[in-house]
């Protein structure tokens, strides 16, 4: 009998919370802990705190208060399964997991569950395009838009002239980090820069051969897809071998406060892309501090409010928001469910007026989504680290990546994986 | 008063060596596999299917194939996760060469394909022995891990070097791919940990699993008595791989679905199927059920209670889960070095003698 009961009381806790309904439930599968934790945590904040401002001040969106429920997933792919398992029956609308290893499994399965998958910056390129995948969302900008805006940039700094330039690519050896050989490989044959593929192993603490292979090699440009702590390390490295550091270029996962701080005046001058404004100077602060972070509401006692991945998980709650209010619009009804939402994603505008008005003025490009472009306009634009202020400086306008070389190559892939998972591509005319 | 062997005779000596001599053993191993199949199938849910069952099956296969290796053979190996990934990718390729053959046949060609491998990563068993085996097998695990991210050709030459298992079915129900349904997947899993305890149980009281168990106990009495180090020791390796490939393909096509080499069969994979043993009990099929039981279910349990029941921030539960693991590991350690196996069958002895110890 004993047994039993224990085995009711184990069976019990081993279920999932129960689901808490008549909200609008948006998951955080982040993580906080582990290699990459002091990356995630930052990203984690700003995405929860804004949706915790939207419900402070008006009550959530269009009367519907939102959760988000956080379930650490360690960047790691099986407890990432797991959280979706554990959160999917919880009414959840859309699915954020700040993971290229966990989207490639989430791909799948969230058309089958028809939940929204969204993933900003990151994930499966070819995502981009809404005929093939039907679910998944990953405006503004992607991989792909990063090699891209990064090749142009320095183009625009040689006179529109690469041929003979040495540029090497340090990268995470994982998906994530082997997206963009593809494309750097095309624009080197395009643009006559002759290209190195350095793989750093993840979680990429040791990078010491690695750096002195560019030391051997000494290519006039590096560009970086790193993640967690190789990216300090990276920084660090190239610091030691006095890489001069305005011609290292990282994306803008390797673009955060805590990848360049460690490295302290060193890092003076170290590049990244973004697709975000960085910093408080945003009117949505003030009314952050007196709804959110004065009332000790905000995740972390705020912290960590203001930095770059900071930032850029409120520009994911941002476009979220937005999603959920034009599905609401376009249903008629607040309480809306993944489908209504995906159709809201779908005719999504967000246009520099509307982030004014949302207090966030040229903190994100304009982003205008259809059935068959799922990815935007994948603009992008570069930050320079000062050492001395402690902080990113915006040095170049949103730039629009090289579509000739992009499109063939999403095309591509996405064909690629229709035909593997058997999707015949939606008609969306 | 019930659980003992009087009045249960044996009349044979087919009887007198089964696996459960007493009775109330075998009505208990019996209700289980009639749970596991009968009844578990119709109340599981996703969750169920993805967090807890699968997973903890398919490590119970993984924690059986390197029990055989290391509690059996003696043969201390680190290439664990390298063996689970040449049977994902084993049956990754297979799957898209061959889309019309059967799943569960290439299942067990990967099997086979990762048997093959592990014989002859287990070559340098027959020279060096212990921690420098330990290290032999450690370069198969960064080899194999290498291998796989290295070239193109086992991932289809796909942009990220993911690999994505498509759609397979068997008897029309969906096996792989996103379409298969809990019960589906727990099932398949179920009956390849069942067969598959079945023959590791089998193989290991015959002959062969003698001969290993003679290796273990000292090799060079082994070699007097007449056992041939060199098959003995390859047929462990060959067996133990088997079970390592096909654990490694049902990670990859039934649970995870997708899979990235450095990610899902880097070398903490080789350490986590190695404490399952150490946990459960080397040389015991149960004990591998055991330890993967706990390795797999006690993060999710601890997991759901922390941050689910009190409601804690989840960095906090992540960081003292990761503490309460690694204490009980040791609290284990401690109190029983041979392992929960050992644990049960002490337990067992007692109810023999329960109410009237002596």
């Amino acid at each position: 009998m004993k047994t039993k009961l224990t085995a009711l009381a184990l069976a019990a806790t081993l279920a999932a919370a129960a689901p808490a309904r008549a909200e609008l439930v948006v998951p955080s599968l982040s993580y906080r802990t582990g290699p990459y934790g002091a990356n995630g945590t930052q990203y984690a904040d700003g995405f929860a705190d804004y949706f915790t401002l939207l419900n402070e001040r008006d009550g959530g969106i269009g009367g519907e208060r939102i959760q988000v429920p956080e379930c650490e997933t360690a960047y790691n792919t099986e407890k990432g399964v797991e959280c979706y398992e554990a959160t999917k029956d919880t009414g959840a609308l859309v699915y954020n997991p700040l993971s290229t290893g966990i989207t490639y499994q989430l791909i799948p399965k969230v058309s089958v569950d028809k939940k929204v998958l969204y993933t900003p910056g990151y994930g499966r390129t070819s995502a981009k395009n809404g005929k093939v995948f039907e679910w998944v969302f990953n405006a503004p900008a992607n991989y792909w838009d990063g090699a891209s805006v990064a090749i142009k940039y320095l183009l625009d700094e040689n006179g529109g002239d690469l041929s003979g330039k040495k540029i090497a690519l340090v990268y995470h050896n994982s998906a994530y980090g082997k997206e963009p050989i593809r494309t750097l490989q095309k624009l080197s044959e395009k643009h006559g820069f002759e290209l190195s593929e350095i793989p750093i192993d993840p979680p990429g603490q040791e990078q010491k051969s690695q750096w002195l292979q560019i030391r051997r090699e000494r290519p006039d440009y590096v560009i970086m897809y790193g993640w967690g702590v190789m990216n300090q390390a990276a920084i660090q490295e190239a610091a030691n071998i006095r890489f001069p550091m305005e011609n290292f270029i990282g994306i803008w996962w390797a673009g955060s406060e805590v990848d360049v701080l460690p490295v302290g005046a060193g890092a003076n001058g170290y590049k990244a892309l973004t697709f975000n404004g960085v910093g408080m100077d945003y009117p949505v602060y003030d009314d952050m501090r007196k709804f959110v972070i004065e009332p000790g509401k905000a995740s972390q006692g705020g912290q960590y409010v203001g930095s770059a991945l900071y930032s850029r998980g409120m520009y994911a709650a941002v476009v979220i928001a937005e999603a959920i209010r034009k599905a609401q619009e376009i249903a008629g009804t607040a309480a809306i469910d993944a489908q209504q939402l995906r159709d809201g994603f779908e005719q999504l505008d967000i246009t520099p007026e509307r982030l004014t008005e949302i207090g966030l003025p040229d903190f994100g490009p304009e982003i205008s989504l259809s059935c068959a472009n799922h990815g935007g306009s994948g603009m992008a634009r570069l930050q320079q680290w000062d050492a001395e202020a402690k902080q990113w400086n915006l040095i170049s306008d949103f730039t629009e990546p090289d579509q000739e070389v992009l499109e063939p190559l999403i095309a591509e892939d996405s064909e690629a994986y229709a035909k593997e998972a058997g999707i015949t591509p939606r008609d969306c005319n | 008063m019930l659980y003992r062997e009087a009045g249960d005779f044996k009349t044979s000596y087919r009887e007198d060596g089964q696996t459960f001599p007493i009775r109330l053993d075998r009505w208990g191993y019996y209700a289980v596999l009639a749970v596991a199949f009968g009844i578990v199938p119709f109340l599981i849910n996703d969750y169920w299917a993805s967090a807890v069952l699968v997973p903890f099956l398919i490590y119970a296969v993984a924690a059986m194939g390197l029990n055989i290796l290391t509690g059996y053979a003696g043969q201390v190996s680190l290439g664990t996760g390298g063996f689970m990934a040449v049977g994902a990718y084993a049956v990754y390729k297979l799957m898209t060469a061959f889309p019309e053959v059967n799943i569960v046949l290439h299942i067990l060609l990967a099997g086979g394909i990762t048997a093959i491998v592990g014989m002859v990563f287990g070559l340098p068993s027959l020279r060096i022995k212990g921690f420098y085996l330990a290290v032999a097998t450690l370069a198969a695990q960064f080899f194999l891990v290498w291998l796989f991210n290295k070239v193109p050709w086992f991932y289809n030459y796909s942009a990220s070097g993911q690999i994505t298992a498509p759609e397979r079915t068997l008897l029309g129900y969906a096996i792989t791919g996103p379409a298969s349904s809990a019960a589906v997947k727990y099932l398949v899993c179920l009956c390849f940990a069942v067969v598959l305890a079945w023959v590791a149980r089998n193989l290991t009281r015959g002959t062969l699993g003698r001969k290993w168990m003679a290796i273990r106990d000292m090799d060079i009495a082994a070699e007097i008595i007449g056992v041939n180090p060199l098959t003995a020791k390859l047929s462990a390796f060959a067996v133990s791989s088997f079970f390592v490939g096909i654990a490694g393909a049902l990670l990859f096509a039934v649970y995870l679905g997708a899979a990235e080499v450095g990610e899902a069969f880097g070398i903490n994979k080789s350490f986590l199927v190695l404490f399952m043993i150490i946990i459960g009990g080397l040389g015991s099929v149960f004990g591998s059920f055991a330890g993967a039981a706990f390795m797999v279910l006690l993060p999710v349990l601890l997991k759901n209670l922390l941050v689910g029941g009190f409601g804690w921030p989840t960095n906090l539960a992540a960081h003292i889960e990761l503490m309460i693991v690694g204490g009980l590991i040791i609290l284990f350690l401690i109190v029983e070095p041979h392992g929960l196996a050992r644990l049960w069958r002490l337990a067992k002895e007692k109810l023999r003698l329960w109410p009237f110890p002596h």
